[in-house]
């Protein structure tokens, strides 16, 4: 499936992104009051980053080069 | 009209259209044309991961702690980010070992071990009937608060119930008839299931649908849109808190810890595993499921913070349970559609948790836990018994029963304490126990059965005493005094503060103990002893991946004859006989009674049967036939035998090896000193065409001027002439004398070779030169030159080397005072030539170089053009000729005093014109036997 070490590496690339956006210091940046859009700053941070990095993932996997 | 039977009904319909579509999914699958061979199907059938957690306890999670519902769906998405690394292999190392359980994964990965597969059994079973608790607790409340619709009552409390009045009874006993209908009707070699697949994946679309029908209704029907009810919250400080998740570090703690543990649940709980990898079809389905499951979780996940919200603003505090607020809040507006299709949607959670769930528990109870029992009690004769596959089901079926009544059991005990997600969470920290010996199984060759079976004892002991045990306190089932003082009133056993440790909250505490002892054991266990052969062997198999695999592990053979009736024992005669027909059709044999009685077949059979019993009870059974010895004394012999031819062949090798070295280093010898030789030429052809520049421009320059300008006057012009010939007289000495060296250097010289009389050609040579000698004033002497200094040689080379020595001496002695001196003399078998002069003498350093060519003396310039006089090439070929003479040539000096150049060469041996035969024949492949002595080629 995961053909290529590359597609594997850009994947585990995104994990390493993606635990430093879901925890603690990150969070705590957008935990605070005030919104965004009319969100809440942690609320749209969160799914924000998470859709961005279920785009990228679909991207790395779905690539015509892998 | 949500009467009660509209919902029973309404809810049989519902089971039997997933009835219909998994028996429809099982009928393509037998007819070749698999329903499920496709990734979206895949994916979506991951959404088991959704339970009715996620559909009502969510919201609860949200109402209590804000976004802190969310770290169970970043979990996986960031797993599955490393899918590349350990989902694929997992599905490789489970296909082509046919495992079928997490606890076969286990067994398998550490020898084979029935012991490890059953002990992952009872901790899946035990960690797991919580999980399926919620599910009931999930479903009975749902059914009835939309039974007393339109009034909105919350269920009283379940053991306020009398039992047969309980709704959740009678859904778990619904639940357990359906899944007995949908899992065990028969019993397949492979333990995949496609209609299950197929219905869980129609199940994940219903759920979701369901779920964002909702939201939408909530966010739009209700409010305009999500901002007016965040603007909304914000108003209310109760509701307001929840907007913010974290207030202290340990939030950040648990947050982080939550993410931990849901990455491992994705991965670990028997139904992800069941689904991800025992069902997977083809391991390409996975790389869309990387990005579409994630988006799955992100999607069911979008209102849920909203619809929390909504809730607490429209329901006042405390009146309603928000674990039920997704059905609440489309009932208090009479949505009485929405309603139902949420409802349908929460049974679609809880059936397709409770059916994978209970179908792989159900697996691995027979497999890992009750036949391995069975077959070792041998007052019941199974071993003996024709048909088993019969058995094997009921094995099943009954193990779904037991499973869903401990359900049940948990429910009535505890399951009132604890919101929906807690009760989950207890589950996700007793899977993450798999996460050392799975994981580590899968990187890690080092880790031993003792290791895996002390680590999962170790971590389930210490969830149990922090997690398990003050569940059921907290219910009023076990005396809550052991919680806050401790087992035997030992203050630092106080399950929810071991050894004193304060300020995380229960999950994390009980993680942090229990995968320290886990993994502390794991490791420090396995480090005690080398693994075992068979350990070893299953070791290269995991961590190796797929290439390694396919080395039979049997050393003994059995035949068709044994091994058929043995798997049509477990599978069914057809099934079997099927199954070998392909194995032998894989091989191009004709048919089953061609396949050979070796290891290949004893593999593929207990492949075969391990797909049905599982791999340990596999080996068990296979052994029972192929009766696998302890090693013999023959079988050591052979061991020896092949280790020692082996050792041959690598001894073969390493010769091959060395002189394959020896030939390279050779060749690369030779190619250097090709090189070096290809350099000299260059540099000679550069010095030589240099050489024959510098006259040329003189001349030219010479008659350029005797061109240009006619009115030179007869002096200057004769002056010029005669530099002009004395130049073109050294250029053609020049280019005579290349040609004479390159010539001696290629062999191509001719040589007339005789008995010369030495003395007789010094005279001569001094001869030719006399008159040089006079127009430089040089007295040149002779000493002991006596006739009969007889050696074999070419008379004119003879010559040649004398004029040149000669004219070197003339060239360095001062005029008028100069003096030259030539000795000849000899003993018995060689003659002695030197020349010596008074001239200036030779630097030590340069009497080698001289001989080199185009090597002159430092001090020999002509006044007149600065030129060095001579070619640089005398000396070089004077060697060349004495050293084809045998003999040598070379330069002796004080400097200050004059130089001496000696040459000797062999006297001839008497008469008889024998030719002295030796090995200082210079480099070039010339040698004596081609020339004839006298010959005149």
């Amino acid at each position: 499936m995961i053909r290529s070490r590359l597609t594997a590496q850009r994947l585990a690339f995104l994990f390493l992104l993606g635990c430093f956006f879901f925890n603690y210091p990150l969070l705590s940046v957008f935990n605070r009051g005030g919104d965004f859009f009319g969100l809440p700053p942690l609320y749209a941070w969160l799914m924000g980053s998470w859709l961005a990095l279920i785009v990228q993932m679909a991207w790395v996997v779905e690539r015509k080069d892998n | 009209m949500l009467q009660g039977w509209v919902i029973v009904l309404a809810s049989f319909l519902y089971l039997g259209v997933l009835f219909a579509i998994a028996w429809y999914a099982d009928r393509r699958a037998d007819l070749g044309r698999s329903l499920i061979a496709n990734p979206v199907v895949y994916a979506l059938s991951l959404g088991v991961y959704c339970t009715t957690w996620t559909f009502y306890g969510s919201v609860g999670r949200a109402a209590a702690s804000g976004i802190g519902f969310l770290p169970i769906y970043l979990g996986p998405t960031l797993l599955f980010a490393l899918a590349g690394f350990i989902l694929h292999k997992m599905i490789r190392v489970a296909k082509t070992n046919r495992i079928t359980s997490i606890a076969d994964f286990v067994a398998s990965r550490y020898g084979k071990s029935q012991v490890l597969g059953g002990l992952v059994t009872v901790i899946a079973v035990v960690g797991v009937v919580p999980y399926i608790a919620l599910q009931l607790k999930a479903v009975s409340n749902s059914f009835s608060i939309l039974a007393s619709y339109p009034d909105i009552v919350m269920p009283a409390t379940a053991g306020a119930v009398p039992l047969f009045y309980d709704s959740a009874l009678y859904v778990a006993m619904i639940l357990a008839a359906f899944t007995i209908l949908f899992g065990t009707r028969h019993l397949d070699a492979t333990e995949r299931h496609e209609g299950m697949v197929a219905a869980i994946a129609v199940e994940s679309v219903v759920k979701l649908v369901a779920f964002l029908a909702v939201g939408v209704f909530v966010v739009w029907g209700m409010h305009d849109g999500v901002a007016d009810i965040f603007a909304q919250a914000a108003a209310v400080p109760d509701v307001a808190r929840r907007l913010a998740t974290a207030d202290s570090p340990a939030a950040y703690g648990t947050w982080g810890t939550l993410i931990f543990l849901s990455m491992f649940a994705s991965l670990l709980l028997p139904r992800q595993f069941q689904i991800a990898v025992v069902e997977n079809v083809d391991e390409s389905h996975l790389r869309r499921a990387v990005w579409m499951f994630p988006l799955y979780l992100f999607l069911i996940n979008l209102f849920v913070l909203p619809v929390a919200l909504a809730g607490m603003l429209h329901f006042p505090a405390g009146t309603v349970d928000a674990d039920t607020f997704v059905l609440t809040l489309p009932m208090a507006h009479q949505q009485e559609a929405l309603t139902l299709l949420v409802y349908i949607g929460g049974l679609s959670a809880a059936t397709g948790m409770v059916i994978v769930e209970t179908i792989a528990l159900s697996t691995m109870v027979c497999n890992d836990l009750v036949m391995p029992l069975l077959l070792r009690l041998p007052m019941l004769g199974l071993a003996a018994r024709a048909d088993l596959s019969g058995l094997l089901l009921e094995i099943r079926r009954w193990a779904i029963a037991v499973i869903l009544g401990l359900g049940y059991l948990y429910f009535r005990v505890a399951g009132e304490a604890y919101a929906l997600v807690s009760i989950g969470l207890i589950s996700f920290a007793a899977v993450a126990q798999f996460a050392p010996a799975v994981i580590g199984g899968l990187f890690w060759k080092g880790g031993t059965r003792d290791g895996a079976l002390t680590g999962l004892a170790a971590g389930f002991v210490v969830w149990a005493y922090t997690l398990l045990l003050p569940s059921f306190a907290k219910s009023g089932w076990l005396p809550d005094g052991f919680i806050a003082h401790g087992l035997f009133g030992i203050e630092l056993l106080r399950p929810q503060h071991l050894f004193g440790l304060t300020g995380l909250d229960e999950i994390t505490h009980c993680l942090v103990w229990s995968l320290l002892a886990n993994l502390g054991t794991y490791i420090g266990v396995s480090l005690q002893r080398v693994p075992n052969v068979r350990e070893a062997r299953q070791a290269t198999l995991f961590v190796g991946g797929a290439e390694a695999a396919g080395t039979p592990g049997w050393r003994s053979t059995a035949g068709v004859a044994d091994l058929l009736p043995l798997a049509g024992r477990f599978l069914g005669l057809a099934r079997a006989k099927e199954a070998f027909a392909r194995h032998a059709q894989q091989r191009g044999l004709k048919g089953i009674h061609e396949l050979p009685a070796d290891a290949r077949l004893v593999g593929f059979a207990e492949a075969l049967l391990a797909g049905a019993i599982g791999s340990a009870s596999a080996r068990v059974m296979v052994a029972s036939v192929v009766k696998e010895e302890p090693l013999g004394l023959d079988e050591v012999m052979n061991i020896l035998d092949e280790a020692s031819q082996v050792r041959a062949y690598t001894r073969e090798l390493e010769q091959k090896s060395k002189e394959l070295t020896r030939a390279t280093a050779e060749l690369r010898e030779a190619n250097a000193r090709l090189r070096e030789l290809d350099r000299m030429k260059d540099d000679f052809i550069s010095t030589v065409t240099h050489e024959l520049r510098t006259p040329l421009t003189s001349i030219r320059a010479f008659s350029e001027m005797l061109q240009e300008d006619p009115k030179i006057d007869l002096a200057q012009r004769s002056r010029f002439v005669g530099i002009i010939v004395s130049e073109t007289v050294r250029l053609s000495r020049l280019i005579n004398q290349i040609l004479d060296l390159a010539k001696l250097e290629s062999g191509r010289a001719e040589w007339t070779v005789a008995a010369v009389d030495v003395a007789e050609v010094i005279r001569e040579a001094a001869e030719s030169l006399t008159v040089l000698f006079a127009e430089k004033h040089v007295t040149l002497e002779f000493a002991g030159c006596e006739p009969g200094l007889t050696v074999l040689a070419d008379r004119d080379r003879l010559m040649q080397v004398l004029v040149n020595l000669l004219s070197n001496a003339l060239k360095f002695v001062p005029a008028g005072t100069g003096r030259v001196t030539v000795d000849a003399g000899g003993t018995a078998s060689e003659v002695r030539v030197s020349v010596v002069d008074n001239g200036p003498g030779i630097q030590a350093q340069d009497r080698e170089v001289i001989f080199d060519k185009f090597h002159q003396g430092a001090t020999t310039s002509d006044v007149l053009t600065d030129k060095p006089q001579g070619t640089g090439l005398g000396l070089p070929i004077s060697r060349q000729i004495i050293e084809y003479f045998n003999g040598r040539l070379w330069a002796e000096s004080t400097p200050g005093a004059g130089a001496r150049f000696v040459f000797t060469l062999p006297r001839q041996a008497g008469d008889n014109g024998a030719i002295p035969q030796g090995d200082s024949v210079p480099a070039g492949g010339r040698g004596y036997k081609e020339e004839s002595p006298g010959g005149n080629s």
